[in-house]
């Protein structure tokens, strides 16, 4: 079981107030990511649930128990850390199996499941190293090993892939989807990246400034998002916002639309501009194109193999259903 | 051709650091030497290197007129008795400037370090009034409580960046997996501090073992360790320099060997910390 619910949850760092009062529902086996730039409050929020700062007002029950006050040992979570903050004197079997010596589990118990988690995370062959041995990806997996032996209420991940090289985390990502399908744990996960945001959560959580701005599914989000920062952060490239004679056409302030849902043409459409940056990627191509008396250039999203470059004359054209609109103050129309 | 130049540099590097090496152990060889000889060929001009009558009888003089075993028995009390107070003291004050550190705790490790600033005479005459009223001159008790308050700046501030070494994140972790403040100090803190603390311990035994002002000034016949055992060889009234190289030979034998054993522990104390 895992249910974690804040309830004006409120932070404050000296005279600083890093969270503002915030509630939260976190459902049994969802898998939960905060996301947000850095400096939003993610990691503080991680470590009010796992109890490592103390909240200066609110309440955070798990599983319907009180435990604003409960120490995080007593908590029932387990946490993977960003520098992973594995027991460099202890070796990878000790280290996994740490928890549960602290929760005064059998000898016999401890080796069972200490196996189990190594054979899930294949480190059966590293078990007798030091984690100074390991490779970070191995590390990490360690990491993990040592969160799941106890079988916690919940996990809560801390911007575990940031150390990781790109590929690296691609397939780490996937391993803790994986794990997270099989074990069906309450899964609370921080990130600064969108894409593991997307690609992983259940439900995403965006913060900005210690205010979450929307909660939701990714494709919620995606389809939907509340206010100007929610669209523009989710996406990858990002949404072109347009304010001005275009926006009022449409009756808003601004007007969003993502690089995907513009199609681009070499001979006719709404707007004409031309190519500045064209990136070819082989599976997309994205051009950063030029519209004349317009500040800022347009993001399109065009097939693969389109043939066009720096210099050309392009033609836009936007799908009508899928603009934004926004109000002058952010916020979402219609 | 970088590896060659890089070759060159090592051996240029190598010859550099032995030659810098032997200046700084030459008197300490010579003292050796010098104990081997007779004192008239102690004061011969041109000195001679190695080709004396190697002799003997320095120490046998030194050991017949001075009790050897007693001030070597008084340097082991007073050095590892302040060293083992010393630690017991530090150790949790280095903790919890490590990991509570609150707004004043530099302040109060700048202001403990200020405590060196002082020249040590300065305080001679009061310490030495303190010492009568509480009987203390010439006992071992006396020079183990001076002996720690001197070294302990430096212990707590070499614990101290030890400890801060130590990941904040990896004491977190043990906290998520279960453990109290208890098992934390005991399994996670301790293992990883335990380098530091021999480091610690060993240069402040060297650092009270070679203290020579407090220990002569503070002490006569009863609780006198080597470094007054060697001063009582160098008097005024005539030139013993052949006894007095015995002397200083075998008061800083134990330490040489117990340096020698324990170089790698040293050579990181004194560089890590970058105290001392």
């Amino acid at each position: 079981m895992g249910r974690i619910v804040l309830d004006r949850v409120k932070k404050n760092f000296e005279q600083v107030t890093v969270i503002p009062p915030l509630d939260l529902e976190i459902n049994d086996g969802e898998f939960v990511v905060f996301v947000g730039p850095s400096g939003c409050g993610k990691s503080t929020l991680l470590r009010l649930i796992a109890g490592l700062e103390d909240v200066t007002q609110g309440t955070i029950s798990i599983d319907g128990n009180d435990a604003t006050d409960v120490p995080p040992a007593k908590r029932g979570l387990a946490m993977v850390f960003q520098s992973y903050a594995l027991y460099p004197h202890m070796s990878v079997r000790k280290n996994i199996a740490f928890p549960l010596r602290m929760a005064k589990l059998d000898k016999a118990e401890q080796d069972k499941r200490v196996e189990q988690a190594a054979d899930v995370l294949n480190l059966t062959d590293y078990l007798d190293r030091r984690p100074g041995q390991l490779s970070g990806g191995q590390r990490q997996r360690v990491a993990i090993g040592r969160a799941i032996v106890r079988e916690p209420a919940a996990f809560l991940f801390d911007e575990p892939l940031s150390n990781l090289d790109a590929a690296l985390r691609v397939g780490m990502r996937l391993e803790i989807s994986e794990l997270h399908k099989r074990l069906e744990t309450t899964m609370i996960y921080v990130t600064h990246d969108q894409v593991e945001a997307m690609t992983m959560a259940d439900k995403i959580v965006v913060l900005h400034a210690g205010v979450i701005e929307q909660v939701g599914s990714p494709l919620e989000l995606y389809r939907s998002p509340r206010n100007k920062f929610v669209a523009g952060f989710i996406g990858s490239p990002k949404m072109n916002f347009l304010a001005g004679e275009e926006a009022g056409k449409l009756n808003a302030d601004t007007v969003g639309i993502r690089p995907e849902h513009i199609r681009a043409s070499a001979s006719e459409g709404d707007w004409v501009g031309r190519v500045g940056v064209s990136e070819h990627l082989g599976s997309d191509t994205f051009f950063h194109v030029h519209v004349e008396d317009w500040p800022q250039p347009v993001t399109v999203r065009a097939g693969g193999e389109v043939e066009m470059y720096h210099g050309d004359t392009i033609y836009l054209t936007p799908d009508p259903e899928r603009i934004h609109r926004f109000d002058a103050q952010g916020l979402r129309l219609g | 051709m970088a590896r060659a130049v890089s070759t060159q540099q090592k051996t240029i590097n190598t010859v550099l650091a032995w030659a810098i090496g032997l200046l700084i152990f030459f008197p300490i060889l010579w003292t050796i030497l010098t104990s081997f000889k007779t004192e008239a060929q102690a004061i011969n001009d041109p000195p001679l290197f190695l080709f004396f009558d190697w002799t003997l009888e320095n120490y046998a003089i030194v050991q017949e007129r001075s009790d050897y075993m007693r001030f070597l028995w008084n340097s082991v009390i007073i050095a590892g008795g302040s060293t083992i107070v010393g630690i017991i003291i530090a150790v949790p004050a280095a903790w919890s400037m490590a990991f509570v550190p609150s707004k004043r705790t530099k302040d109060i490790l700048l202001w403990m370090l200020s405590t060196k600033m002082l020249p040590a005479v300065g305080v001679l005459y009061p310490i030495n009034l303190i010492f009568i009223q509480l009987g203390l001159l010439d006992t071992r008790t006396g020079l183990v409580i001076i002996m720690m308050l001197i070294n302990l700046p430096i212990i707590v501030w070499m614990l101290y960046t030890y400890f801060r070494e130590i990941p904040g994140e990896i004491l977190e972790a043990a906290r998520m997996d279960g453990a109290g403040l208890r098992d934390e100090i005991l399994y996670v803190l301790t293992p990883m501090a335990i380098p530091g603390i021999a480091s610690t311990i060993l240069l402040n035994f060297i650092l009270a073992w070679n203290e020579a002002f407090w220990t002569l000034n503070l002490t006569a016949a009863k609780a006198g360790p080597l470094t007054a055992f060697i001063a009582s060889y160098s008097s005024p009234e005539g030139l013993f320099f052949a006894k007095l190289s015995a002397a200083s030979t075998m008061a800083i034998a134990p330490i040489l060997i117990l340096g020698w054993f324990s170089q790698k522990q040293l050579v990181r104390g004194l560089t890590f910390g970058a105290v001392k």
